[in-house]
Formats: C-alpha cells, structure tokens, sequence
C-alpha cells in the first residue's frame, strides 16, 4: 500500500513538475529572446505576461487534433507519447535538491544517456508516420544528428566518471563536496564542459543545430503535421529535454545541489550551505538552459553536412583525446 | 589540413561566436535599448503629411470649398471618388452647378495623393487617421461633404 | 556526371517550396527535385501575385500610372517611381529642377539603405539567425519614420512625379537624416559582429551559389547579384541620370560570384549610399520642387526607355506612346525576374539550406518579379 502511495505522489510530482517547466520554460524562452531582440515580449497576459503560456496552450487545447489522409493513424498518434514518456522516463534519476531524488539507481548517468536516445525513435516515427515529404527530411536529418552527436555528449559525460569513478549520480555529486569539477579538474574538464554543452544542444534538436524543424527550409520539419496538443506534446517535450540535459550538464559539472565549497574553507562552506540546496540545483540549471538559449537567438543556423563534420572531424577527436587526457589526470591525482 | 590550422579555426570561429554572444547579451542586459512601442496605449504621433484617408473639411458655417469641378475624380487611377453635381440658383439669381455628393470608397483608395494635388480650391485633404477596419465594407463608401452643407463664398 | 545532374529519376524527392512557405517572402513558388539533401533541379513557378500593372496602366493617364510601380519592388518604391517619372519627362522634354533632382536621388539612395537593411535582416533569418531580422528594423523605422515626414507614407510612397517630387522637403528633413546617419554609422559595427564575422555565417555562405561573370551576363543578372560575379552594370555609373553624374560614387565590384560576394556587395553598397548622401545632404540647392507641366501630360508618339538602379538592379520602363492621354503600351524590366532565372543554375549540387541561402542573397522581391 505504502509503495502505491509512493508511486502515486511521485507521478503526481513529476506531471506537475512537467508543466510547471513547460509553463516556465517557454515564457523564459520568450522573454530572453525578445530582450537580445530589442523587443518587450509577451505582456498582456497576467502580470509581465507571465500567464501567457498558459492562454496558449489554452488555446492549443481547444484546436483540431489533425491527422493528416494518408499518414499511418497510429504510429502518427504514438509519436508524441514516446517523446512524452522518453523524456519523463529521464526524471527519475535527477536529484532536485539533497536527498530529493526518486530512484538513485547506480548506473544513473548510463540510464540517462540510454534513455534520452529514446526521443530519436519519436522524431523518425513522426517523420515517418506523416506521410509529409519536409517531415521526413526532418526526421531523416534529425536521425543522422542525434545518432552522431550522442559519442561525443557521451564522451564528455564519460570524462566525469573517470574522475569519480561512479556511475551513481548521488556519487558524482558527492565527490564534488570540496569544490565543483569545473574547478577542480583543469583545461580537460572545461574541454569535456564545452563539448557536452555543444553536443547537447545538437541532441536537443535546439539552434543552431535545429535541422530537423529548421522552419526556413522544412517549414516545421518533423512535426510540420502536429497541431494541436498532439504539437503541443512535443513542444513541451523539447523544453523538459533541454531541463534534463542542463540538470545533467549542472550535476556533473557544477556539483548539482551542492553549494558552492573551496576545499577546506570551513567558515565559507558554512555560511554557502545556508542557501538552499535546490535553489542550487535550479540556479546552475536554468544558467544552462540560458546559455542554450542565448546561442539560439544568437547563431545562425549550420548546414547539414557543416554539422556532420563538426561532429566527426573535431568535436569526437578532440573529445576521445581528452578522455585520455583526463584519464591521465585521474590516475595520476593532478585535480584538486 | 596541418594541426595548426586544425587549431587556430576551431580558434578563430570559438572567438567570432563569442563575439556575437556578446551583443546578444549586451541587448539583454541593456533593457532601455527596447524599441517597441506599445500600440493601443501609445500613439506615436503621425506627420501632418501622413496620407490616411481623404477628408474633406468644413468651417464653423457647414461650408466647404468644393465647387464639384470632378478635377479629383478624373485624377483618381482607382475610381474612388465619384462627384454628383446639382443646379443650384446662387445669389445673382444664375444657375450654377454646385456639388450634391462626394462619394469617396475608402475601400478602393489607394492614398496616392494625387487627388489632393489635383484639387483647384483644396476642398479635400488627407486626414492622419488610420485605424480603417471595419466589419460590414459598406461603411467605407462615405459622404465626405457633410449634410446640409454649402459652398463656401468666393470659391470659384 | 554533369548530364546527369537536372535529370529526374526513380527516387527522386519532388517539394513544392512555396507558395506558402517561411523562406520565400511571399509567394513564391520553387518546384525542387531533390535526391537526399542535394538539389537536382529547381523551377521556379510565378504568377500567384500577377496584378497586371503593365495591362492596368494602359488606360491611366501619365500622373496616375506611377503609383502602381511603388507596389512592384516595395522595397525601393521611391527608385521605381524615379524611373517612370524619368520616362515620361524624356517625352515631355522638360528641365527638371536642380532641387527635385538632389531630392530624388537623396530619396533614392534613403530607400537603398532601407532595402539593404531589411534583406541583410531577412538573409540572416533565412540562414536561422532571428535576431538581426529584429535589429534591422530598428534602423529601417528611422528611414520609415522620415520619409513619412516628407512623403506622407511609409511604403507605397508614390512621392516622385512627372516633373519633379510632389512636395518640397519637410523642414525637419537634413536634421532627422543626419541623425539617422550618426546612428548608422554606430550600429553598422554591430552588424559586422553579429553576422559578417560570425564563422556559421561564413561557411554558410562562401562557396554557396557560384555564378561565373559569364553565365551573370548571359542570365541578365543585374544589381548586386551581377556586381558580385565582377560584371559592371551599375546604371548610377553607366548611364548616370539626375544628379548621379556629379556626385561621388564607387561602384562596388567583386569577383566571388557566390552569396558571400553578394553579401558583401551589398554591404558596401550601403556605405557607397551613405556617403552619397552625405555629399548631399547639406548641398541641397533651393529652389522649385516640381518643373512646371501641363494639366494633360500628353507624349509625342514614339517609343521611350528609361532605366534606374534600384536596390536589386537595373530597373528599366519602357512606354509606347500614341500620342494620347494615355500610354499605347508599357513594359517594365524588373530585376527580380532575370536575378530568379539564375537559382536553378546556382542551386544545382548544393543542399536545401543552400537553396534557402541563395534564395535570401539573391534578395527577392516577389511582386517585382511577377507584376
């Protein structure tokens, strides 16, 4: 009965968390993007337009569920469920403050990286199932990228593991109680941090790496078919991607919830662990999502063997030889 | 491709991102930098040449200046302004065409101009108005001369 | 290999990009074989905004038939109003004041500036940058907000006519352009970080959308898209009209013949306006803003050709007159139509988001090409 409750509550927290995060997220999106833009963006809505996704996807809610004559009924219908469930599958292992993780599994950064492959199968399906020629360009694009750049995100996360020697995400961040990987390990750690925070954003289909829905050449490219709430599965889909690989990226990099410590400065470790340990979390998380955002509404967009290259001729070599590099460091004890 | 040039590209393009980074984030940081202007609440006032509509203006006596002479009619490339002209008796006891009706199509003026610039007497003008949506097309076709109205003394 | 390039074979991909699509800017309509990502073949269809301006203006008199052209190319309306006006004064035979002419050439090069800026704003935006779309409306609303000052509208200007301009400049004129001149010149810098130098930007560009200066001439590219393939063609130099002859002006040439050439010519360009204007801007020599003209513009009978350079290239009018009212026949050469005959030949091999960066360097303008 206990373990019903249990399961009870925490789906409850997770569905509530997704949209809250999608509620969040895309008014952020929005708002950071009207600011580099010169722009006000969205106002009108609640105060500072902060209800504004909320009236959009009021309105998405009461549109027309389309399916288009000539797609496959159901594999066009599941497409946006597996990116729904690939990605809350993602939320199990994330520690949102100390001691606030749902299942602390000991392999969580391999369940992580196996996981987050998943959102592939969603875009070919819905590429596929479309029966639309730009979706399946999309899809087929989006395929190539996500396949290639998941050695190097996984490469850099690999470059995290040799230094803690624990694939547990509680370990990981644990090993950083005396100051943040960043800090303590180096050029090679800032190396695997560029590259993760790089391939990342081409895993998450999030410009300037957004060949699978780049709207100037494939008008919506995999989801050019969705309206709706069907459309509105992957939206939000996309945002909680890009929370969990931030989250990731903070936990490995910046320690995850824990504050901000300096070896053995006792006086100044206290005084940091007065903050709050998920207002730590939350902080390092939305940095990243806002850097990842400001290289959207900053970059233009690459072509798709520009991107393929990019992959394959710089970012896994350099990644490959820096897992060298840090195993190095590892085992001869050069981080702090 | 020798490793040097292998670096310093990755070099040179890591620093021109950065760059452009880095007026993104200052138009971030810099809210005052905004240029929009909130439209229904703020109004930027419009130059006194700004073409919106045709109008044609009345004094304190109901009078205007058109003498119905169709000079803007034929000048209008579109048909927007049909002139309905009547016999009128003046003063002197002479009967004198006068003007009846200014017709103006809202619908189908295309704010050249060149009706203003035809008009001997400058009985019509542009006015700076331009919130024209409207939802039955029929209330664009306008009278423009108002009821009762006459023309003007001395306007030949 | 070459032969079999253009061919359609089993497998192909056939997309219809446009008439509804993001990256068109109107209606535009390519039919593109595709094989992968690579272009095969693309054919460009018109006709979804044919208005027929040049039928239409056979019953206008010669004042009423010029507004018409400020909705061609919307972009440089003031520099297409320019060329019909220049048309008929050739058959009126009429001396047009010193005034009008620094007018309508500071008008013109005003309205360069504002067409170059919205197409450098909308070929980032075609290339995935969104923001610089935004920042170049900031500069494009200074240039809208003085010539609504002057002109009455921000658009559809319809201010050049037979003759002269239809007003004289508005008193605020020379300081509000000076002060856009000032603001230019700062902001110009930041055009140069956040697209020029940017490396993404670059490797989209270079190499992309090749035409040789031959293939330029023979396709009848004008404007920037010829200038960049190195051939000379600027009218302002050639055969200078107005006040071109005695102002100083560089024609801006490279021999890149790819979208990164034409990106740059397009960029010097708007420094060679800028300078232009401020040779005239505190020169401008009073006097009648409008020569006097006949009630009834009639044209002797005979044929009449003028052209202007417009923001995308040569833009030519031709009128037949019969000696009435009205014009016999009127045919307008737009730049737009022979600039879009090439992207079949420059997109053939390359990818789609090739296609789309040829597309946006090409600067299309879509009621220019299909009137």
């Amino acid at each position: 009965m206990a373990l019903f409750l249990e399961f009870v509550i925490a789906g409850l927290l997770c569905i509530g968390l997704f949209a809250i995060l999608g509620l969040v997220l895309v008014l952020m999106e929005r708002k950071v993007s009207a600011y580099m833009q010169i722009r006000l963006g969205p106002n009108r809505v609640g105060p500072k337009g902060a209800l504004q996704t909320l009236a959009d996807t009021l309105k998405l809610l009461s549109k027309e569920g389309l399916t288009p004559r000539g797609a496959d009924r159901f594999l066009f219908n599941l497409a946006p469920f597996v990116a729904m469930i690939g990605t809350m599958l993602l939320l199990a292992p994330i520690p949102f403050a100390k001691g606030f993780q749902l299942w602390d599994i000991n392999i969580g950064v391999l369940y992580i990286s196996a996981v987050s492959s998943l959102a592939v199968i969603s875009i070919l399906l819905a590429g596929w199932a479309s029966n639309n020629k730009y979706s399946l360009l999309g899809a087929m694009r989006s395929g190539a990228q996500i396949v290639s750049y998941e050695l190097s995100a996984g490469l850099s996360i690999i470059a995290i593991v040799v230094l803690t020697g624990s694939l547990s995400i509680s370990d990981i961040i644990a090993s950083q109680a005396d100051g943040w990987w960043i800090f303590k390990g180096h050029l090679p750690v800032w190396i695997a941090f560029v590259t993760f925070i790089i391939a990342v954003t081409a895993e998450t289909n999030r410009a300037p790496f957004d060949l699978a829905e780049a709207e100037s050449e494939l008008t919506a490219g995999f989801h050019t078919e969705y309206s709706g709430m069907k459309f509105a599965l992957f939206f939000l889909a996309e945002y909680i991607n890009i929370f969990i690989v931030c989250a990731i990226g903070a936990i490995l990099f910046f320690g995850g919830w824990m504050p901000f410590h300096i070896g053995n400065w006792e006086g100044f470790n206290r005084i940091m662990d007065y903050i709050p340990s998920s207002v730590w979390f939350f902080g390092k998380t939305f940095f990243l999502i806002f850097v990842i955002m400001w290289f959207r509404w900053t970059f233009p967009r690459l072509r798709i063997d520009q991107l393929l290259n990019l992959e394959w001729k710089y970012l896994l070599p350099i990644s490959m030889v820096n897992v060298l590099l840090i195993t190095l460091v590892a085992i001869l004890g050069w981080h702090f | 491709m020798t490793l040097k040039t292998y670096f310093s590209n990755i070099f040179s393009t890591i620093r021109s991102l950065l760059k452009g980074m880095r007026r993104t984030g200052y138009y971030f940081t810099h809210h005052k930098e905004i240029i929009t202007q909130q439209y229904p609440e703020y109004k930027p006032p419009l130059p006194e040449r700004f073409r919106g509509e045709v109008v044609m203006p009345h004094n304190a006596d109901n009078e205007h200046k058109c003498t119905g002479c169709t000079a803007c009619e034929l000048a209008c490339p579109n048909g927007t302004i049909k002139i309905v002209t009547k016999q009128e008796i003046n003063a002197a006891g002479k009967k004198k065409k006068a003007l009846d009706t200014f017709v103006y199509h809202l619908e189908l003026c295309t704010m050249c101009n060149l009706c203003i610039v035809a008009c001997p007497t400058d009985a019509i003008e542009m006015a700076q108005s331009f919130e024209h949506s409207v939802f039955d097309r029929n209330s664009l076709i306008k009278t423009l001369n108002e009821p009762g109205s006459k023309l003007e003394e001395g306007i030949e | 290999m070459l032969e079999e390039i253009g061919k359609t074979e089993e497998g192909d991909l056939i997309i219809n990009i446009g008439p509804q699509h993001p990256s068109t800017h109107g209606v535009l309509h390519l039919v593109i074989t595709l094989n992968g990502e690579t272009v095969k073949k693309v054919e460009p269809h018109l006709g979804y905004i044919h208005r027929s301006i040049e039928k239409m203006s056979e019953s206008l008199s010669y004042r009423q038939f010029i507004y018409a052209t400020s909705r061609m190319d919307y972009l440089s309306s003031h520099i297409n109003n320019h060329g019909c006006a220049l048309c008929v004064e050739q058959g009126l035979e009429v001396e047009i004041p010193e005034r009008a002419q620094v007018i309508r050439v500071l008008m013109g090069e005003l309205t360069r500036i504002a067409s170059h800026v919205l197409w450098w704003g909308a070929l980032a935006m075609d290339v995935g940058a969104i923001t610089p779309f935004f920042h170049a409306f900031r500069e494009r609303e200074l240039l809208n907000d003085l010539m609504e000052e002057t002109c009455g509208a921000r658009l559809t200007m319809n201010y050049m006519v037979p003759g002269g301009v239809m007003f004289d400049l508005h008193p605020n004129f020379q300081r509000r352009v000076h002060e856009f001149i000032s603001m230019f010149k700062s902001k110009i810098g930041e055009y140069d970080e956040l697209v020029t130098n940017n490396a993404i930007f670059i490797n989209r560009m270079k190499g992309v959308g090749y035409i040789s200066r031959e293939d330029a001439i023979s396709y009848g590219c004008s404007g920037p898209v010829a200038r960049a393939s190195g051939v000379s063609c600027d009218i302002r130099k050639l055969y200078p009209y107005d006040i071109y002859g005695k102002v100083q002006l560089e024609e801006v040439l490279d021999d890149g013949g790819d979208c990164y050439a034409r990106y740059i010519v397009r960029m010097k360009e708007m420094q060679q306006s800028l300078s232009v204007i401020e040779q005239l801007i505190d020169n401008i020599p009073s006097g009648d803003h409008m020569a006097k003209t006949k009630a009834v513009l009639k044209l002797p009978k005979g044929e009449y050709y003028s052209r202007v350079e417009t923001a995308r290239g040569e833009f030519g009018v031709y009128i037949v007159s019969e000696g009435k009212m009205t014009p016999y026949r009127i045919k307008y050469r737009s730049p737009g139509f022979s600039n879009l005959s090439a992207i079949d030949h420059m997109a053939r091999g390359q990818k789609i988001g090739d296609l789309v960066a040829i597309m946006g360097s090409l600067d299309l303008v879509i009621p220019d090409i299909d009137r």
